[in-house]
């Protein structure tokens, strides 16, 4: 039987056109260009609160917001506001801006303001720092000052067991582990508690989570509000060596990210994609018991982005790619350098040259100063 | 006097019980429609009669009710909220409390034109009383056959259930509100799907205010067409408009849409005029969320016309010099009201009332509360004016669900009329930080 293929969706993301399934959202349409070209990684919009293995995840960060210049190929009109592009469905025949979009990163950037003016600007004693998806989103977007003058909001720690700290303070809600807790575990125990920005992540009436795949919630967390205890304050990221490895595990697909500080595992993750999201979560016994080598079977080392802290001083200097690109920019543009001054070698013409500039300059300022 | 269609029966002894009032033509429009009417029929009246959402939207209802999906073996659902909840506004509390029935009377004929099965009347927590009286007058109507099992022996039944909020205004917002009946957090879901698509227990639903659904009797018995004929243009029928403030008789009236502000503001059947000896300084038309109207724009707009009461006529000049008719809380100020004072307030309510879902509402009404402070205290500088101007700029749009912005309006609409008066907030913070200090006139450069 012949299988009847989709009729694909063509929709147009910052002027590049491309073809999505139906049911795709503007979010994964900008990951499937990112995908196939990584210059255009830059496109992506940035999500702070969409997971996309965690269904009904999303709209909440408002990061991702984007516009949608024309709505769809029958209705051109363009939607009166900016949309989440994280939930929001394409339609055939779309276009939408986002890095094309002044407006768009304007908002981003005020999005990255709300977002900070809460948190803790504590990234050097945070665990998070490197991997942390806020610092990334901050320095993409952000500014570097803040106009908030108040104090911020803090909450009294909570203990939540033995594996995970719970650090609320650092928390910007974007219900993430909510879902992982209500999606992943059996025993949902962990929700949000109060109101507006007095809201904070607890399990009920402070009971600990306990259960074999809670450990995942330090994974989706995005910032340094859910860390491992077993691995807190014990190095910092990029000073750790990621493998990829895996072992027989009869409650998960045992397949993480062993993470090394010369021969000794100090932390073991679930595996990240590109877009820094768990597609195979893994449990308990995993992630905090097996801190061995001889646990685990090494399959080399994990992938990680140029552009990420993590890569810094990686002594596999084998395994990184040259970068081509800057060769291929230099040879074309020394061509264009202007050489037709002629060389002066002799010193002396140099320093009367120089004693004459100096003249020119005080010149300058004599005059601005009788000005 | 002007036409009742809602208080019309309100003063008469008695009113809440069932006897009293189908002696005054209660439930006739419940046999109307039930026995002589098919659903379709009911729901084009309520198109025809133009009325429109009394929340505050102000979307027309039918247009709603048209919208409502209806797929075969799913339950549809009309859900009335009655968490009125926004400051200034005690419309429902005032007809739910006084004339249960003609509300009871509304959602049977409502629920019948829209197939629903299973109604529901969500009441805000505070009101525990008003639960309490409508639960009896549920159970008055149905023993007199008119709801559940097989009304008036049609074949059609109806269960009315009338379920406590928690006391939260965001449970106001129609998505929040099926959230909190079905028993989850209040958080407002994202748009799409609508409720007319996926509500209620992923089912299509309506979501209506109390005033809208209790229109619905006079509009079987009388016609929709009658009911258009009220009002003026887009604006038909009457509203109940919750006046309170500085002004002689505050309470609650019912107006014919397209009455004049300054008739309503000014005569003795309504408001009274401006508590003696003092004079007008601003209004808000609306409830708190809508934009504050300085002296100048009330009684008329920017254009010299006379302001009505009405959608269009408030709506009119945009942002810029109009305002909105919201859910009728009419809030006077006279000139002994600190305009920034009543700003920082209503902006501490919304900081308070936020869910806290998404990033723009959750951090900015606190921010904005927290600057609003510091101007009211006396320890503002100039560049937090600009700077609330540009918190409300950002929150305004980008948020899941209507707060942000009703956040965002007044704070913006204050700076845009009184800016003068935040600027004397900051040149003279020792004056301003005296408990009572009100600006008075022109600016004082120093």
């Amino acid at each position: 039987m012949e299988e009847v293929k989709p009729q694909l969706i063509k929709i147009t993301f910052d002027g590049i056109e491309v073809e999505v399934a139906p049911g795709t959202t503007i979010m994964q349409a900008a990951r499937k260009i990112a995908e196939a070209d990584e210059t255009q990684a830059g496109l992506v919009p940035p999500a702070m609160c969409y997971y996309k293995p965690l269904p009904a995840s999303g709209g909440k960060c408002r990061a991702c917001l984007v516009r949608v210049a024309q709505g769809s190929a029958k209705d051109p009109r363009p939607m009166p506001k900016l949309v989440p592009s994280c939930i929001t469905q394409v339609q055939e025949g779309m276009v939408v801006e986002n890095t094309t979009n002044p407006a768009v990163l304007d908002t981003r950037k005020s999005i990255v303001e709300f977002l900070l003016i809460n948190h803790p600007l504590d990234c050097p004693i945070c665990d998070q720092a490197g991997e942390c998806h806020l610092q990334d989103f901050a320095f993409e977007h952000g500014s570097a000052k803040t106009r908030y003058e108040e104090e911020r909001r803090t909450f009294d720690k909570i203990d939540i067991g033995p594996y995970v700290q719970l650090h609320m303070t650092r928390c910007i809600l974007c219900y993430r582990c909510v879902y992982t807790a209500d999606q992943i575990t059996n025993k949902r125990e962990h929700g949000v508690m109060g109101r507006g920005d007095a809201s904070e992540i607890s399990t009920y009436i402070e009971k600990a989570i306990d259960n074999d795949f809670s450990g995942n919630v330090i994974d989706v967390c995005p910032v340094g509000a859910l860390t491992d205890k077993t691995f807190r304050f014990k190095n910092r990221v990029w000073f750790s060596k990621p493998e990829d490895a895996h072992c027989d595990c009869e409650k998960c697909s045992g397949k993480v990210t062993v993470w090394y500080r010369g021969d000794e595992v100090i932390r073991v993750t679930a595996r990240k994609n590109t877009w820094g999201e768990v597609n195979e979560f893994i449990c308990n016994t995993c992630r905090f018991e097996r801190k061995k080598t001889s646990d685990w079977v090494l399959e080399g080392p994990t992938k990680v982005k140029r552009s990420s802290v993590i890569s810094a001083n990686k002594y596999r200097a084998d395994l990184v790619k040259k970068p081509d690109f800057a060769l291929k920019l230099a040879a074309t543009q020394f061509k264009n350098i202007d050489d037709s001054r002629p060389y002066v070698t002799d010193t002396e013409t140099i320093r009367e040259q120089s004693i004459e500039n100096n003249d020119k300059a005080n010149h300058r300022s004599l005059l601005a100063q009788n000005n | 006097m002007a036409r009742k269609i809602l208080t019309e029966h309100i003063n008469v002894p008695g009113i809440e019980t069932f006897e009293v009032y189908r002696k005054q033509g209660g439930y006739v429009a419940v046999e109307k429609a039930i026995k002589t009417m098919t659903p379709d029929e009911v729901v084009e009246e309520a198109k025809k009669s133009g009325v429109r959402g009394r929340g505050g939207a102000g979307f027309p209802m039918g247009m709603k009710w048209g919208f409502l999906a209806k797929p075969e073996g799913v339950p549809r659902y009309l859900v009335c909220n009655a968490d009125e909840s926004e400051p200034g506004t005690f419309k429902d509390h005032h007809l739910m409390k006084c004339i249960p029935h003609l509300l009871i009377e509304g959602m049977i004929v409502s629920s019948y034109a829209l197939g629903a099965n299973k109604s529901f009347i969500y009441v805000r927590g505070e009101l525990m009383y008003v639960i309490r009286i409508l639960e009896k007058a549920i159970e008055e109507a149905k023993a007199q056959g008119f709801l559940g099992k097989n009304i008036l022996g049609s074949g059609y039944d109806l269960e009315l259930v009338v379920q406590p909020g928690g006391g939260a205004y965001i449970c106001g917002e129609e998505t929040a509100l099926l959230e909190s009946l079905e028993g989850k957090r209040g958080n407002p879901r994202n748009k799409p799907p609508f409720p007319a698509v996926k509500g209620l227990y992923q089912s299509p639903t309506v979501v209506n205010n109390v005033e809208s659904i209790s229109n619905m009797p006079w509009i079987i018995n009388n016609g929709g067409d009658a009911y258009a004929a009220i009002g003026v243009g887009r604006s038909t029928g009457t509203k109940l408009i919750s006046a309170s403030g500085h002004i002689q008789k505050p309470g609650v009236y019912e107006i014919e849409l397209g009455v004049s502000v300054d008739e309503f503001l000014n005569s003795d059947e309504y408001c009274g005029g401006i508590r003696k000896g003092h004079h007008l300084k601003a209004l808000v038309a609306g409830g708190s969320s809508v934009p504050i109207l300085p002296a100048h724009l009330i009684t008329k707009t920017a254009n010299g016309e006379d302001r009505l009461m009405s959608y269009e006529s408030l709506s009119d000049g945009g942002f810029a010099t109009g305002t909105m008719l919201g859910s009728g809380g009419f809030i006077v100020f006279d000139e002994t009201a600190c305009i920034v004072r009543n700003t920082w307030n209503f902006s501490r309510f919304y900081h308070h009332e936020s869910c806290g879902q998404c990033s723009p509402c959750r951090e900015g009404t606190g921010w904005m509360e927290k600057v609003l402070h510091r101007i009211e205290h006396g320890h503002g500088s100039m560049h937090d004016i600009d700077l609330l101007v540009d918190i409300s700029k950002k929150i305004e749009g980008n948020t899941i669900c209507p707060l942000g912005d009703a956040a965002a309006w007044p704070v913006a609409s204050a700076i845009r009329h009184f800016r003068d008066e935040f600027v004397w907030h900051i040149t003279h913070p020792q004056e301003a930080s005296q408990p009572g200090a009100v600006y008075m006139g022109e600016m004082t450069l120093v």
